[in-house]
């Protein structure tokens, strides 16, 4: 498989076999009572490396998240920070900082009370204090609301504020949950960058909890997906889009068409499915799928085409008729009910202004992909 | 909503805070009543305040009442604070079940029996009854109340708070000190204010538990009261009420100014 | 997640393995151990002490009994104590027809108080949480505002309105609706109005916070749905308000059985009521085995409603979580 690089392109340690870990989970699980949140888990993360965690709640994420701040211990397993073993080290002696989804600013507290608490508790000196507090004021952009206290801030500013208490510290690694699950869409796209920026300035290693897809997309150079308390899989973010090695994984991320079928047959470079209804498709790269195994071929939708002609020098032509088409401004989404009955999505990218020959209700039409548009599933 | 703030729903408020007040209204009134005849008006005027001042008995009554409802209040916020964070954060340990059970029981428990046997501990451990056993009984019965109050308080607080300080390095017992604490603060005020008008107001356990010397101002009044009713006590009781309502009235005012300053200052935020 | 991990690790993981809790080892413990030395010192121990008296001999001296089960001898002591321990006080209280009319008097004033809390309280609490939102912090402040006046005052005031000369007889007279002044003050209404006025706003909170937190469309979607506003509200309101029923009930109930201001000031010698009974035997006949046999059977006739109001508690607890 080709390999897909990260968003920077010179910072790739998970490639390097002699890179050390940083942060290892290793086979840890967390039991509450008769719920297993985290399930015979191992994870690496690199040092200055922005890591997401990814998953719909109840998957585990957070409580990853917690067990490595020190709120709860592993009921199995290690975890290793810089290669010391966190066992038995209380919150409150551990190198990491966190950042609350609540922010769980001191509501009797002014910002900059905030700010300096943790320096504070590690016995900074006062004017050391008063100097750092004034940078990371600077760093977030609140010189002038130093005084105010967290109820007189506005949503972005409350998290701006949470940002500057959990990085005032310099800690080893940074721990964000949820980070901007609480603002509303337009200011969590700037933030976004924000983050990425302080990230690059300090230098820190960047662990962050979310459940939104498009987030840890933006932001990560390596998103881990998970459920039911474990890892489905590690990878950049163009790796896991382009190359989901579980339906789970191509189901969580983004949009996708799934063909259930056989490998008909393999050679050196191709793969040739025959579907569950007949359908057969060639395909550049079969992954793990033996011969004769059972598979799930996906696709995404916009690498799908939709034409209503039969286009001739396609490799891979199915046949079907338009079921549905919405048109969402910078591109149209096709609904086509296959002869074979299954409905495969495809989205059009416009381009241009005006569409030669608008497909409708009912038309037939021709969906056709290249060999290489899509992956084969084996899990 | 207004629709449904009916004429009825009105009637029924208007009725309901009338039966609750005119009593206390009344009473209040003809303590300014000239006639020494309570049911009948004689005028006004404010003797009967004057010959209180002079009652020395009631006067001593009042600065036992005082002290005993400061230090009991005292001591049972610390106690009803432990209570409840025993409540709130120890979820399992032995003998928890007695303890909910403990904590919740004198909140219903009828007060003859909680007089009564607490009476009899004074008795059995060779305590003379006075200042201290009154104390230390009204302590025992307040602090329920101060844990409950608290308890309710804990019980939405935001645990995160904790945890970030903690994060930020500070241990479990700084933590708690430098921000549960100041958080909880006004919760745990209420209930030193309730546990000093409970052993304020308290007769029945006070009559048990109080001994020679340590007349509480409730057991005095109801030693005046079975005598008749006199305009002195309705101005006695005015007294009261006023310090409690000034009380009362004064901390809701202030926490509604802060209320109230706290939603400008969070719409001056959301709008700069 | 951090709602499942939230919830299990406050509720389920904290004593098991406490990485969390505010302390840790010696702290932890001393935060359980005082208040809960304090409450079995004196409230767990003194009951076991009541209960010892009712069973020893009246005696004239002071105290008025004779120990029974004194550790001062051992344990063999306090073992052979057993052969003295007698239930003539229970006997007694079982012949003398006086403690059980009490006894039962005090039940059935109880409850009708208790019914006629509900039947003023609800249209009050009903008011209330269906009162514009800005109005309601005042009006509940109102309700608890006589609850931080003394109970003793609230029921001495009664009396100058309830007396053959008081202010509601004078009222009546003046206008005509009655010829001869009614007798209420020293019988059992007034007892009932002392109870229900009393305890009034013990049986409005509740309900008013389990209506307050009721969803208003659930009465249009029935109404929607063709319910008529009686219906709705016997259908809907009412039984979703029921947890507030009950807690008001048991608040007003259990401390009425026992009330001993109200029976003494408003009911004069003629009434019986059980704390009453109590409290005469103390101070008046000074026979505390018989008073503390009057606190067991008081105690134990009341031990069921105490259980039902304690699982409330822990009921209202679980979901304040």
């Amino acid at each position: 498989m080709k390999s897909l690089g990260s968003i920077r392109r010179d910072f790739a340690p998970w490639n390097d076999p002699n890179a050390k870990p940083y942060i290892q989970f290793d086979k840890v699980t967390k039991k509450f009572a008769d719920f297993i949140a985290v399930n015979n888990l191992s994870l690496t993360i690199f040092e200055r490396e922005f890591f997401a965690l990814l998953g719909a709640s109840g998957c585990g994420k957070s409580t990853l998240l917690r067990m490595l701040a020190g709120f709860e211990e592993p009921s199995a397993g290690r975890i290793l920070l810089d290669g010391q073993d966190l066992r038995g080290i209380p919150p409150y002696k551990r190198p990491v900082n966190m950042m609350f989804q609540s922010y769980a600013l001191f509501p009797h507290m002014t910002v900059e009370k905030n700010i300096a608490f943790g320096l504070k508790q590690e016995g900074m000196p006062g004017p050391d204090i008063e100097k750092r507090v004034a940078e990371m004021l600077r760093l977030v952009k609140l010189e002038q609301f130093a005084k105010r206290k967290p109820h007189q801030l506005s949503g972005g500013q409350r998290q701006r504020v949470a940002l500057a208490r959990s990085v005032a510290k310099r800690p080893k690694v940074l721990l964000l949950d949820e980070p901007l699950g609480a603002l509303d869409k337009k200011l969590r796209e700037e933030t976004q960058f924000e983050l990425m920026d302080l990230q690059q300035e300090l230098g820190l290693t960047f662990v962050v909890v979310t459940h939104d897809q498009e987030e840890a997309m933006t932001m990560a150079d390596r998103i881990a997906i998970m459920d039911k308390g474990e890892v489905m899989q590690v990878a950049t973010p163009a790796e896991i889009y382009e190359a989901p090695t579980s339906r789970f994984v191509a189901h969580f991320v983004g949009n996708v068409n799934m063909f259930e079928g056989r490998v008909a047959e393999r050679t050196a470079s191709t793969t040739r499915i025959t579907g569950a209804t007949g359908a057969q498709i060639v395909v550049d790269n079969g992954g793990a799928a033996a011969a004769g195994s059972d598979i799930i071929f996906a696709i995404r939708p916009e690498k799908i085409k939709v034409s209503s002609k039969k286009p001739a020098d396609a490799v891979n032509v199915l046949e079907g008729e338009v079921y549905d088409v919405a048109y969402l401004g910078d591109m149209t989404v096709y609904h086509i009910k296959l002869d074979d009955g299954q409905i495969v999505r495809a989205s059009a990218l416009n381009a241009s202004r005006i569409t030669e020959d608008p497909l409708t209700w009912n038309d037939r039409a021709w969906v056709s992909f290249r060999p290489d548009a899509g992956v084969v599933l084996t899990r | 909503m207004n629709s449904t703030w009916s004429r009825f729903n009105i009637t029924s408020i208007v009725l309901g805070f009338a039966f609750l007040y005119l009593p206390i209204v009344l009473l209040i009134v003809f303590s300014f009543n000239e006639s020494k005849l309570v049911t009948v008006w004689g005028g006004f005027s404010t003797k009967w305040y004057v010959s209180l001042f002079h009652n020395q008995g009631l006067m001593d009554a009042t600065w036992v009442t005082a002290r005993v409802g400061v230090i009991s209040a005292t001591v049972a916020t610390v106690l009803g604070t432990l209570a409840a964070i025993t409540l709130t954060r120890y979820t399992r340990f032995k003998g928890r079940v007695l303890f909910s059970g403990m904590v919740f029981a004198p909140l219903v428990m009828p007060e003859v029996i909680t007089g009564l046997s607490l009476l009899l501990l004074f008795v059995a451990v060779g305590l003379d009854r006075g200042f201290v056993t009154v104390t230390l009984a009204h302590i025992t019965f307040t602090m329920c109340f101060v844990a409950v109050v608290v308890q309710s308080r804990l019980v939405t607080f935001d645990r995160s708070l904790e945890e970030a300080a903690m994060d930020l390095g500070a241990p479990p017992v700084k933590t708690f000190f430098q921000i549960t604490l100041p958080v909880i603060l006004p919760a745990i005020i209420s209930g030193w204010m309730l546990a000093f008008t409970l052993s304020l107001d308290d007769l029945v356990i006070a009559s048990f538990t109080s001994g020679p010397g340590a007349t509480t101002l409730p057991m005095k009044i109801y030693s005046q009261v079975r005598l008749g009713v006199t305009p002195e006590i309705n101005a006695a009781c005015t007294i009261l009420i006023a310090v409690v309502a000034i009380g009362v009235i004064i901390a809701s005012i202030a926490n509604k100014r802060r209320e109230i300053q706290r939603q400008l200052d969070e719409q001056a935020a959301q709008r700069g | 997640m951090t709602n499942i991990a939230a919830a299990a690790s406050s509720s389920t993981e904290t004593a098991a393995a406490p990485p969390m809790t505010l302390a840790k080892g010696f702290v932890d413990r001393l935060v359980i151990i005082i208040p809960y030395l304090w409450l079995l010192f004196f409230f767990l121990v003194p009951f076991i002490i009541v209960f010892k008296i009712s069973l020893s001999q009246t005696a004239i001296s002071m105290p008025p009994y004779t120990p029974v089960l004194d550790f001062k001898d051992g344990v063999a002591g306090f073992f052979a104590g057993f052969r003295e321990l007698n239930f003539d006080n229970y006997t007694w209280l079982t012949q003398d027809a006086l403690y059980f009319n009490a006894y039962v008097t005090s039940l059935i004033i109880a409850g009708i108080s208790t019914i006629l809390t509900l039947i003023v309280g609800y249209p009050i609490a009903y008011g209330m949480a269906r009162a514009p939102a800005t109005i309601r912090p005042t009006l509940l402040m109102l309700v608890i505002l006589p609850f931080w006046t003394s109970f003793l005052i609230r029921v001495y005031a009664w009396i100058g309105i309830l007396k053959p000369e008081g202010l509601l007889n004078q009222v009546l007279l003046a206008t005509g609706l009655i010829s001869q002044p009614l007798v209420i003050l020293n019988t059992y209404t007034a007892i009932f109005i002392g109870i229900v006025y009393s305890y009034l706003p013990f049986m409005v909170l509740p309900l008013y916070s389990s209506l307050e937190k009721m969803d208003y469309s659930l009465i249009e979607a029935a109404q929607d749905l063709g319910c008529p506003p009686t219906g709705a509200f016997w259908k809907i309101t009412f039984p979703l308000s029921l947890p507030g029923v009950v807690a008001g009930c048991l608040l007003v109930f259990i401390p009425a059985v026992g009330e001993f201001v109200i029976p003494d000031l408003l009911g004069g010698s003629q009434t019986l009521m059980i704390g009453k009974t109590l409290w005469n035997e103390f101070f008046s006949n000074r026979d505390w085995p018989v008073s503390s046999a009057v606190a067991v059977i008081l105690l134990l006739v009341l031990t069921i409603p105490i259980m039902f109001f304690q699982q409330a508690q822990a009921k209202a607890q679980e979901q304040g979580r």
